[in-house]
């Protein structure tokens, strides 16, 4: 800054510094939600299932295309099984890509469930996948992906 | 104590699946988001729900922040036989509240 412009600010100086403060104050709230992810999608379901191969099948997420309202989604897992002593579905898990945090919820279930199928309402901070893994009886892993367009985002604001 | 709602069909026949529903009025704070001063607030959620049915887990469920606010689950149950159902909240600062019903097996 030159001599003149030290007592009093110049409005060049002043317009110049303008659009700077304004992307800081912008990017605070990304910034903030961006620092706090410890641990990734893969490494969670890798926490749930363990070295366990994972295949496409026998389970489907039900989420609605497009959200208006990221704090409460609806979401159902349903899981193709019997439910039998013999074979039935253990857990079910559901993660996310872009949330702080890649759990969303694991559930246990047995034979006296009748049925794998569980409904229930989650928050989503972005547009993103949703992974649901299901593990049966038989120590198998099933997953399925569901795409969810969010128009206001869970987290960011109360 | 928080409020709950439970929807547990009055009578079912045997072998029948029912569907129950629960719901807990409770804030779910992720731990992630600025109060009103601009500081983070605290963690505050439910953890763990149970069900238990005549004294045995039927049905568990480990909750994140990634759960709504006044968590609602549904899920399904095979009626055997007339007993209660157990169900049991806990969560962050010691919060844990217990609701019962009963299905009645016809």
């Amino acid at each position: 800054m030159s001599p003149q412009t030290h007592q009093r600010p110049s409005r060049r100086g002043l317009l110049a510094l303008g659009p700077g403060l304004a992307a800081t104050v912008a990017l605070r709230p990304v910034a903030a939600g961006a620092a706090i992810r410890t641990e990734s999608t893969a490494e969670a379901i890798r926490r749930f299932a363990g070295t366990a191969e994972i295949q496409p099948g026998r389970i489907r997420l039900d989420l609605p295309p497009l959200v208006e309202n990221g704090n409460a989604v609806t979401i159902t897992v349903t899981v193709d099984s019997p439910m039998t002593p013999e074979d039935h579905v253990r857990r079910i898990a559901v993660f996310n890509d872009k949330n702080p945090q890649p759990n969303v919820i694991t559930v246990s279930l047995g034979p006296a469930s009748g049925r794998a199928a569980v409904t229930t309402r989650i928050r989503l901070a972005d547009t993103q996948r949703i992974t649901a893994i299901a593990e049966t009886s038989d120590g198998r892993y099933w997953s399925t992906t569901a795409d969810a367009i969010v128009t206001l985002a869970a987290c960011l604001e109360g | 104590m928080a409020r709950t709602l439970i929807n547990v069909p009055k009578s079912a026949g045997a072998g029948e699946i029912v569907t129950i529903k629960t719901l807990i009025s409770h804030p779910m704070e992720t731990g992630f988001r600025p109060g009103a001063d601009g500081r983070i607030r605290p963690r505050d959620i439910i953890t763990e729900f149970t069900c238990l049915y005549d004294g045995e887990t039927v049905f568990r469920a480990e909750l994140f922040p990634a759960t709504a606010a006044n968590p609602y689950l549904t899920f399904t149950l095979r009626a055997t036989r007339t007993g209660p159902l157990t169900f049991t909240w806990r969560g962050d600062n010691g919060f844990t509240q217990t609701e019962t019903a009963t299905l009645t097996v016809t």
